[in-house]
């Protein structure tokens, strides 16, 4: 097979906050800023996923556009003008941030909380959080129709964790709907489309068809959604069992690289071991075998084995 | 999940999608044939809803099947909207509207009168309950009412003004009678033979029989696509431009720069769509087009195909008009049956068709890219821009897409020519325009005026605030709109004058608010619009519009966090965000009538 060589890429000059950036055509305004070393928090944002550009936590300002744009997804064109330290962008950024603190639980997203401090951001303004829903209540929410929280309560996504399956549980009390689950699951890496977003507004959630419990779902625990949720509302049974017993310490975690041996595919493998027990399995986002994706066997024949 | 269908279910999918193949009802190609009709997604849902009642797991599961879209995505796709129910619905249901003109004549007292008579909202009783519903397009003749009875003879009656009378007749297990509003009522400017004669997009209104087209022709119809066709589709971008004619559906983009884009993409096949979804609060000015001069609409339509080199065009109409959807089906049915519509338009030499598709109970579908998502059976979820429609609209194809009053505007370019058009109204909003007046009036209903008109000029034509005396408030543009004061009256109705007022026209709303109206319950009521009809996409919005609500309501009840700066500065901040920050025009507008009513009337002050 021949292998087609890319012509090099163009360059693009952009200016970004005031300072004046070439960059290779087709280039988004995230990577010209990466590569200019100004940080840009993200969250549905995904190396190894189509950006879905829904978080809007990395928002810029440009010149000319009326509202702002999601630096993700917006691809940089010839002399466009970029601002990224702007009151409009941290003011944004912060009720991004402040919006998702005040509805979701954050704390397994440590990511999230430094950038909550850069940005100043207050979630409990909002006032007080309002107690979790009763099991399935979220899940049978209709669109179109919603009873309005008592004054002075803030309404969240509280829920019970689902724990259908032997493999992974899913506290979606935790979910920012970043998205990332479902592209993994489908057209991005899986194609299996075991989960969809559900309903709408502020009751849009991830779900199974009519919220079956996975094991009567297509799921075929490929763990690839866990793999790339970014606040840990997707997470090894191990891990979840592990953290309710207090007994999860990653400081005691060594992680180990191997190749998968099921197969003659040639999938990275990152254990993580503790107390001599492999609790998860993970694969690097950047490896260009699996792009950070695996399959039932890598993800949890090993746990699998152990239990 | 295995669930099976019911015989019922199973005849209302293959109704719409045909018989099974050799299959049996597996999936009877292979994968990409049969993805490529996902299309059908949400008229097979539609159908479910209609047959059973509720979209159930066995119905669900034979629609995937045979369709071939995961099950995931179709429970996805269902429970977005608010006309299909994932749960065991009751057979007869009424819709009571609960929206901002309902409220103003009374829905909340209708609405407790359901309570007491029925039950709770949503009980089943004798299979049939009572539901809310945001705005349903009869606004003119509020408080409102949709009939829907699903079963074998599924009916879906309009029922408005809804009395004491009609609501005892439907918990009695009657039919409500309803459907079609008599023209003068609905338009009353129709009703008056000398208001009459300076009537334009109206003119067929009340006069023509809207099943009719040898009537249509009989008063002018097909005679601006005739003149399309001599023209061609230079000839017909030109006329637009000289007419410079602005979208009616709230964007105000120029129509013949939209058309000629289209036109000009090499990729193929290009779409026309006209948005008929007409959702905004306080709106009912297309209904009222399409029920009583549907034609009108298919030949518009067609010449936007013809102009943009488009053979299929689609009307995507609100769920929630079954009185206009009959009107269009008849019209596209005798048009496609006198060689109107087809392989060979009126032996023009070119082809074009058309197909009406039904939303299900979403504003967020009225939104263009969303829309686009609805008609190819996906969620109805905005998508980001640019790419724009013009290069990547339905299926991913240049479209045009556009308001049905901005279509029908077309017509009356091609009849009197680009610059004769452009000499009514003012400098930059040409032509005239349709108002949607509801609320404390004398006389409420669609009126036409030339753009610039003043908005008390238009008050008086329908019969002056209720009561007498001046307005309290008028909501201009509807819930994405702006609230004026009564020092506002001599406001030109014209894009440039709204813009430098810092309002919008948005689609034509303007409800007056009477000496009596409560304005905090009017925006309390806003806020649990958008909150309702948010896609849920980005977070600015789905909790934005959650956030701004819970602030109004802590407002509303005296109990604030903090002082009442406080609040107001969080909702500043919350509106911000929605402002700067989302997706779409959604998000983006969410705060705007809130925001004015605090800022303008005082509200909460
Ligand atoms: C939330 C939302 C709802 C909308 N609903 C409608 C609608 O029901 N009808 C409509 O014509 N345009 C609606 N629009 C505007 C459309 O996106 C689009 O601008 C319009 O169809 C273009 O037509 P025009 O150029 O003829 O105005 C909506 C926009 C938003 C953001
Ligand atoms: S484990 Fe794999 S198949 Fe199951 S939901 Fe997650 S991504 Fe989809
Ligand atoms: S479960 Fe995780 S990956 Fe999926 S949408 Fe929620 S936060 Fe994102
Ligand atoms: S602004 Fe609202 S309606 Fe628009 S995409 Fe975002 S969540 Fe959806
Ligand atoms: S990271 Fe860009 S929108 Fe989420
Ligand atoms: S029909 Fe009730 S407000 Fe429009």
């Amino acid at each position: 097979m021949k292998v087609p060589v890319a012509p090099p890429r163009r360059l693009v000059e952009v200016e970004i906050d005031g300072r004046s950036v070439r960059v290779p055509e087709g280039s988004t305004i995230l990577q010209a800023c990466r590569a200019e070393g100004i940080e840009t928090p993200t969250i549905c944002y995904a190396e190894n996923l189509t950006p879905v550009n829904v978080c809007r936590v990395c928002v810029v300002e440009v010149e000319g556009a009326r509202a702002l744009v999601p630096a993700c997804s917006r691809t940089v064109e010839p002399g466009m003008k970029v601002r990224t330290d702007t009151e409009r962008v941290r003011r944004s950024r912060r009720l991004v941030l402040e919006f998702l603190a005040s509805s979701v639980d954050l704390s397994l997203a440590p990511d999230l909380h430094r950038w909550q401090e850069v940005y100043e951001a207050h979630p409990e303004r909002f006032g007080a959080l309002m107690e979790p829903a009763a099991e399935g209540e979220r899940d049978g929410r209709e669109p179109g129709r919603h009873v309005p929280v008592e004054p002075g309560t803030a309404e969240t996504v509280a829920q019970p964790v689902k724990i259908d399956n032997d493999l992974y549980v899913r506290d979606y009390a935790r979910c920012v709907l970043c998205y990332r689950c479902v592209e993994a699951c489908g057209d991005d890496a899986q194609g299996t489309y075991a989960i969809a977003v559900a309903g709408r507004g502020f009751d849009a959630r991830i779900s199974t068809e009519f919220a079956v419990p996975l094991p009567e779902s297509a799921c075929v625990y490929c763990g690839n959604c866990i793999g790339v949720c970014p606040t840990g509302a997707l997470m090894f049974k191990t891990e979840h069992d592990l953290r309710r017993e207090g007994r999860w310490d990653e400081a005691r975690q060594t992680v180990t690289t191997t190749v998968c041996p099921y197969c003659g595919v040639g999938c990275n493998l990152e254990l993580h071991v503790q107390d001599g027990e492999i609790v998860k399995v993970t694969s690097p986002a950047d490896h260009d075998v699996t792009s950070g994706h695996l399959c039932i066997k890598g993800r949890f024949g090993f746990t699998f084995t152990r239990a | 999940m295995s669930a099976s269908p019911s015989d019922v279910e199973r005849a209302a999918v293959d109704a719409v999608l045909g018989p099974p193949g050799d299959g049996d009802g597996r999936v009877v190609r292979g994968g990409r044939e049969v993805r490529g009709r996902r299309h059908l997604l949400l008229p097979a849902l539609r159908a479910l809803q209609a047959r059973a009642g509720w979209v159930s797991p066995g119905g669900l599961a034979y629609v995937s099947e045979r369709l071939g879209v995961p099950p995931a995505e179709a429970y996805g796709v269902a429970s977005f909207y608010a006309m299909l129910s994932t749960r065991p619905r009751p057979p007869a249901v009424l819709h009571l509207c609960e929206d901002l003109a309902c409220r103003l004549a009374g829905a909340e007292e209708l609405a407790a009168e359901l309570e007491r008579l029925h039950g709770p909202e949503g009980e089943d009783r004798d299979g049939r309950t009572w539901l809310r519903s945001p705005c349903l397009g009869l606004c003119e003749r509020a408080p409102a009412a949709l009939a829907v009875h699903a079963g074998e003879r599924p009916r879906e009656v309009a029922c408005a003004p809804l009395g004491q009378t009609e609501l005892a007749a439907f918990l009695a297990g009657g039919d409500v009678d309803g459907g079609v509003g008599p023209a003068p009522i609905s338009a009353p400017q129709t009703a008056d033979p000398e208001g009459w004669a300076s009537l334009v997009l109206l003119r067929r209104v009340g006069r023509v029989d809207p099943g009719s087209l040898d009537d249509y022709r009989a008063h002018g119809g097909y005679e601006a696509l005739r003149t399309a066709v001599a023209l061609g589709p230079q000839g017909v971008i030109r006329e637009l431009k000289d007419a410079k004619l602005l979208g009616r559906g709230g964007a105000a983009f120029p129509t013949g720069l939209k058309w000629e884009l289209v036109a000009q993409q090499p990729v193929r096949p290009h779409y026309v769509v006209a948005n008929a979804d007409e959702s905004e609060p306080g709106t009912f000015k297309d209904r009222v087009l399409m029920e009583h001069d549907p034609f009108a609409l298919i030949e518009a339509l067609t010449i936007a195909g013809f102009t943009a080199g488009a053979e299929r065009g689609y009307v995507y109409l609100r769920g929630e008009y079954p009185h206009a959807f009959e009107a269009l089906e008849r019209a596209v049915a005798a048009a496609r049956a006198r060689g109107f519509l087809g392989p060979d338009v009126m032996g023009a030499g070119f082809a074009f068709d058309i197909e009406i598709r039904r939303g299900a109970g979403a504003y967020i579908a009225g939104e263009e890219t969303a829309l686009f998502n609805s008609i190819e059976g996906r969620r109805a979820e905005p998508r980001n821009k640019p790419p724009f429609p013009a290069t990547h609209g339905l299926f991913g194809k240049p479209t045009v897409i556009n308001n049905v009053e901005t279509l029908v505007n077309v017509l009356e370019v091609l009849r009197v020519g680009g610059p004769a058009y452009a000499e009514v109204g003012t400098a930059e909003s040409t032509g005239t325009r349709l108002f949607c007046v509801s609320g404390d009036v004398g006389r409420p209903g669609v009126y036409e005026v030339p753009c610039g008109t003043h908005l008390a000029e238009l008050l008086t034509l329908a019969g002056g605030v209720r009561g007498g005396g001046r307005p309290k408030a008028v909501l201009l543009g509807g819930a994405a709109g702006a609230f004026v004061g009564p020092e506002d009256l001599e406001l030109p109705l014209s894009f440039e004058s709204a813009r430098e007022a810092g309002v919008t026209l948005g689609s034509g709303v303007v409800m007056v608010f009477g000496e009596g109206a409560d304005l905090v319950d009017a925006v309390l009521r806003i806020a649990a619009f958008f909150r309702d009809e948010s896609c849920g996409q980005c977070v600015p919005c789905r909790v934005g519009t959650v956030r701004q609500e819970e602030a109004l309501r802590r407002l509303a009840s005296g109990r604030t966090l903090g002082t009442r700066e406080d609040e107001l500065a969080l909702l500043a901040d919350v509106a911000q965000v929605m402002r700067d920050a989302s997706i779409c025009g959604l998000g983006q507008t969410a705060a705007n009538a809130v925001w004015s009513a605090i800022s303008r009337l005082g509200v909460f002050g």
